[in-house]
């Protein structure tokens, strides 16, 4: 989220779900919305009936491509091109949004300067997509009057995945795309409370509601709501603590309800950290990867069984209820935390999760006014919702960007940090699918789910798997410089020649093992979209 | 027979879903109509939240690893364990050497006790989760 976080001041969805429906050009870009975010496609696949444009970037061709008015099939790893390529188009055609650019942003001159720097044919010819067909979808794109952009991981699971970003906000900013309903910049959040986990400061440099901790204001007003000194330097990141190694700085970790032994790129590392630490506790409702090499696993309790809030992708806090008590013998996370608390002398008494909330809302400026009591009578307010009468907000950016002015942040092509060889030929992608979730902790365990997709498959185009003899449904052994699974393969024509995808949701077949652990200087975000790999048919045919 | 309305654990979406109650068990899912998310309609991972509420995998148990290997002991024991630890790698080798995974799978308030846990009583800012994953 670095990358809206620099250019607008928010990492977060600028609209409401429901208003995408409402726009004129609906620009998606790698996001594998029918299967990722199914409500969000609804919204797309009723906006096109209802006549308006949808243009879809994405290597590869999906059920969302296939209703699109231009599919842009671009290479790998080659947004940025493709994006500064459609930026120069559209100050070429003089569709730029020159008031817009005039009060609401700065340091546009030096993006435009750089796109007169753009050699278009040699730019265009990166991305592998014809100039006419990116021309066509600029044009469209910058002349709508409401036009939004969703995007996904597609986008920021690259070693430029901020410069992605911000080349997203670039363009919507140029055309003036933005503070407007039914208008702007919309990361899709692949997880239920990823958003919530962000808010609530489950980061390593700022508290909840985004306030540095090595900001000294910051870090005094919480010392002093919690009653205790706080360290002002940053901590370190999920992929600093996961690729420690074996003598890394770690000595101990609590690890509640995450994978990262399946989640994380290059496994085996994982693995080595996560075997060498003195003390490793785990708090799951499963026994995960992770947990099996925990020295304590404590069972927690299912959403079914407790009481809270998640926030999604559009910034909506909505009640999460109680059905059922915990099952017997396991404990909230809650509960957890304040049993530990207290026996390390730092008694947390909250008589329940609302009052947690009363806290938060006294710390935590966009959650000003969440109180459960409020959140129990509506449809979940949207933050920033600064006070108890505040109505929570829609859409963001409206009258002044987050950060005042909106920044305008030119980048240049980078390559992949794996590129193909002869040696390993093939561009691996990696995504979700409809049936399965992440880790497959949850949904390889219902029954229904897993009947409709039970195993892993790699995605490989016809003339690929005619060169290599491979047939549709037959092993294949895929290994990059990391390691080697065995997975069936998926012949057909939804990738493009020299490129195969697959998912990461089967523990039996864990791809993470293959993918590099290049990641994302700013946002430390692992290039999972590419990594170079070799194919071959399975030895013994099992 | 009880419905009660709560929100989806998959995606972002975050859709509204009428958990079905019956005799101490979740037993069905449905989309809420008047949702502005739904709107009365669900994915298929939606209409099959409930399935893995009950599955017989679901740890019921605390574990502890005695001599390699994992296995079942009380509450008490493990919490005791589990703070004791923590607390002696924090005095011992200093609050840098431990690290906090937290959830994108739990609530808003739990992953704002496990922040505060981590910077208030471990005394570091190690907290991540996967956000970028």
């Amino acid at each position: 989220m670095a990358g809206l976080a620099t250019t607008f001041g928010s990492g977060a969805m600028t609209n409401s779900i429901n208003e995408i429906e409402e726009s004129q050009v609906i620009l998606v870009s790698g996001s594998n919305t029918t299967e990722a975010h199914p409500q969000v496609a609804r919204r797309i696949l009723d906006a096109v009936d209802r006549g308006a444009k949808l243009i879809v970037i994405d290597p590869r061709r999906t059920r969302l491509s296939e209703c699109a008015h231009i599919h842009l099939d671009l290479k790998p790893g080659t947004d940025i091109p493709l994006l500064n390529v459609m930026m120069r188009i559209i100050l070429d055609e003089s569709l730029v949004d020159d008031l817009f650019i005039e009060m609401r942003t700065e340091n546009y001159n030096e993006l435009r300067d750089m796109l007169y720097r753009l050699d278009l044919e040699e730019t265009a010819a990166l991305t592998g997509v014809p100039l006419k067909k990116i021309s066509e979808a600029a044009q469209m794109y910058a002349r709508a009057q409401k036009a939004v952009i969703c995007y996904c991981l597609g986008i920021t699971q690259h070693i430029c995945g901020t410069k992605n970003v911000q080349s997203i906000a670039n363009l919507a900013m140029m055309t003036g795309n933005v503070e407007k309903e039914d208008t702007g910049v919309d990361p899709l959040r692949g997880q239920n409370n990823v958003q919530g986990a962000c808010d609530m400061g489950a980061l390593p440099n700022v508290y909840p509601s985004y306030q540095a901790v090595n900001n000294q204001d910051f870090q005094e007003k919480f010392a002093r709501a919690w009653g205790t000194e706080l360290s002002p330097e940053p901590g370190l990141s999920l992929l600093d603590m996961t690729h420690s190694g074996k003598n890394g700085p770690l000595k101990a970790m609590f690890i509640m309800g995450e994978n990262p032994a399946l989640s994380d790129p290059v496994l085996e590392t994982v693995n080595e950290t996560l075997a060498n630490l003195e003390f490793l506790a785990v708090a799951d409702i499963f026994l995960t990867d992770t947990a099996r090499l925990a020295n304590v696993v404590l069972p927690a309790a299912s959403f079914a069984e407790k009481t809270g809030t998640f926030t999604n992708s559009e910034r909506r806090v909505q009640m999460v209820r109680q059905v059922i008590p915990p099952l017997a013998g396991c404990r909230t996370d809650s509960d957890i935390i304040m049993e530990l608390a207290r026996r390390l002398d730092y008694p947390m008494n909250y008589e329940s999760p609302a009052e947690v909330m009363e806290e938060i809302a006294m710390l935590a400026p966009i959650y000003g006014g969440m109180y459960h009591e409020r959140l129990e009578n509506c449809w979940g307010l949207q933050w920033p919702c600064w006070d108890r009468d505040h109505p929570g907000t829609p859409f963001l950016h409206k009258y002044y960007f987050t950060r005042g002015h909106g920044r305008f942040v030119p980048s240049s092509h980078q390559p992949p940090s794996e590129p193909v060889d002869e040696q390993y030929p093939f561009l691996l992608m990696t995504g979700r699918i409809y049936h399965q979730y992440h880790t497959g902790t949850m949904t390889r365990r219902s029954p229904t789910l897993n009947r409709e997709a039970d195993k892993a498959l790699l995605q490989i185009n016809r003339h690929d798997a005619e060169g290599l003899k491979i047939k549709n449904g037959e092993m294949v052994e895929m290994t990059s410089r990391r390691g080697t699974i065995r997975l069936s393969a998926e012949v057909g024509s939804e990738v493009p020649a020299g490129t195969v995808y697959t998912t990461f949701h089967y523990p039996d077949v864990p791809v993470n093992l293959l993918c590099i652990g290049a990641r994302d200087p700013l946002a430390n975000c692992p290039e999972y979209k590419i990594c170079a790999v070799k194919i071959e048919a399975a030895k013994s045919k099992k | 027979m009880r419905d009660i309305l709560t929100t989806c654990v998959y995606c972002g979406c975050g859709c509204g879903i009428y958990l079905h109650e019956e005799k101490g068990r979740v037993t069905g899912s449905s989309p809420s109509r008047n949702h502005p998310v739904s709107r009365g309609n669900l994915c298929v991972k939606g209409w099959h939240l409930h399935e893995f509420v009950h599955h017989p995998d679901r740890l019921t148990q605390p574990l502890i690893r005695k001599k390699g290997r994992l296995v079942p002991v009380g509450w008490e024991e493990a919490l005791e364990y589990t703070a004791r630890e923590l607390g002696r790698i924090r005095d011992e080798t200093g609050s840098k050497g431990i690290g906090v995974l937290s959830s994108a799978k739990c609530t808003n308030e739990e992953n704002y006790l496990l922040q505060k846990f981590t910077r208030a009583v471990l005394k570091t800012n190690n907290i991540d989760h996967c956000a970028r994953l």
